[in-house]
């Protein structure tokens, strides 16, 4: 965190996250690539699904659910090769998410057959 | 110069059909929102560039989408449709007692004055209203609290609103239909509902002329004839002349009275048009005949129309909101198909051209008459 000055309280950091969307969803938020978001420390699953509706608010609902904040069922969130899905979305992401070396990964469960 | 804009939702996206007054020259603009399932796009009648549309996707659940210049662009509205109070439980297919839950918008209906007011019809069934152009829904929950609400059930497709009629000479009063509960009418703009199935009788529920309960796929109502409704049932064509107090059995000589669409000429009040299906199981037309049937006489006396349609192995279905009429001097007929087809007749269904082939499987079909 920054020092905190004399003036007001404490200010986060904001770190440069890295998020990839499913293409449905670059679709509705009319992206292409992998999209940079700044994220508050501490950059939690939360904090960074908080910045990505923030910027892009026609996804509110499209990931979780918009009250309960609960991953919508058909939802996956991947990153360093590990299934973050049910994982406390309050939890740390990796360091590798956290310094931008690696994406934060939102995709739709495999369907079809 | 007048023309037409039809609005096709398929399972993968919308398409947008516009031709001049002829009918015979069709521009495709599409797919928008490609991937996305599309049950249904409708367009304002006070203002005919406002098409609301509404994509849902299995990972993403549903969003609701506003172009405001005839469809080349498109917003994301609001997608909160958020049950408005608890109430008793529905039940489920097992019989076995279930809570009522958000799951897509089937139908969306625009207020024949004000291009900011829509209402929705949704799954699980109930029925929702926007007054700011869609940013905000609202649902009007004395439907779900209508004393047979506890015992709705869904029917295959789920239970789901599907059919909104605004009536066009009382702007209290609203018609729904539910998969499988049945047909309501409200007479106070949706603050309170009576169930208008009498007259209906379904061997597919241990009451065959329960309250509620009965597999309504479509109703369709002529703005000159607004007491006289038409109903295509899982099973029968039924009409009504009371506006729900009464229903009485029209199928008359159809080879099938199973189906889904069904939609009155936009001059003749009592000329109206069905597509037999084989059956509940059977989702294709009979003998693989791809027919629409033609009542001149508000049913009971039914024509097959074939021409131009394909007459041996057709084996797709017409959903139900999947049949248009436009408002031109000589009415036209659309229909699509879960084949992909969209087929328009501009002769009041003598003859049949497909506009298009190919689509992913249509949902629905909606048409602008423009001037």
């Amino acid at each position: 965190m920054t020092e905190p000055d004399a003036s007001g309280p404490e200010r986060p950091t904001y770190r440069q996250v890295r998020v990839v969307l499913p293409a449905h969803l670059k679709m509705l938020a009319n992206v292409t690539g992998e999209v940079r978001l700044p994220v508050p420390e501490p950059v939690t699953q939360d904090a960074v699904l908080t910045a990505v509706e923030q910027r892009y608010p026609m996804l509110l609902g499209t990931i979780r659910d918009r009250h309960t904040r609960k991953r919508r069922a058909f939802i996956r969130f991947y990153a360093c090769e590990m299934d973050l899905s049910n994982e406390p979305s309050d939890a740390p992401l990796p360091e590798a998410v956290v310094r931008g070396v690696e994406p934060y990964i939102v995709l739709g469960a495999m369907a079809g057959g | 110069m007048t023309s037409v804009r039809v609005l096709v939702g398929t399972r993968k996206g919308a398409f947008i059909l516009t031709s001049d007054g002829s009918r015979k020259d069709w521009t495709i603009d599409g797919p928008h929102f490609g991937g996305w399932q599309v049950y249904h796009l409708a367009g304002s009648p006070a203002d005919p560039n406002r098409i609301y549309a509404a994509p849902s996707i299995d990972w993403s659940g549903q969003v609701i989408q506003r172009s405001d210049d005839g469809g080349k662009t498109w917003t994301t509205v609001g997608n909160d449709f958020a049950y408005a109070t608890p109430t008793t439980d529905h039940l489920d297919y097992d019989g076995t007692p279930r809570s009522w839950e958000f799951k897509r918008i089937w139908h969306l209906e625009p207020s024949r004055t004000d291009p900011d007011t829509v209402y929705a019809g949704a799954e699980d069934a109930a029925l929702f209203v926007t007054k700011d152009g869609g940013q905000t829904w609202t649902e009007l929950p004395a439907l779900r609290q209508h004393p047979t609400g506890s015992m709705w059930q869904p029917g295959a497709g789920g239970l789901c609103l599907h059919t909104i009629i605004l009536d066009a000479a009382n702007p209290d009063r609203i018609f729904v239909a539910i998969s499988a509960a049945g047909a309501f009418r409200s007479d106070d703009g949706g603050a309170s509902w009576v169930a208008i199935n009498k007259g209906l009788r379904s061997r597919e529920i241990p009451d065959e002329d329960a309250e509620a309960g009965h597999c309504v796929h479509r109703l369709a109502q002529h703005p000159e004839r607004p007491e006289v409704i038409y109903m295509q049932k899982h099973w029968d064509v039924m009409r009504t002349d009371d506006a729900g107090g009464q229903w009485r059995e029209v199928s008359g000589n159809l080879p099938s009275d199973f189906g889904f669409p069904i939609a009155v000429h936009a001059h003749e009040p009592e000329t109206i048009y069905v597509v037999p299906i084989t059956s509940d199981m059977m989702h294709y037309p009979p003998e693989g005949k791809l027919r629409v049937y033609r009542s001149r006489t508000g049913g009971d006396e039914w024509e097959p129309l074939t021409t131009g349609l394909p007459q041996s192995h057709c084996y797709v279905n017409v959903l139900r909101d999947a049949m248009a009429v436009d408002t031109l001097d000589e009415c036209g007929i659309y229909f699509g198909t879960t084949g992909g087809h969209v087929f328009c007749s501009p002769d009041g269904g003598d003859t049949w051209t497909a506009i298009v082939r190919d689509l992913p499987p249509v949902l629905s079909v909606e048409v602008q008459t423009l001037p």
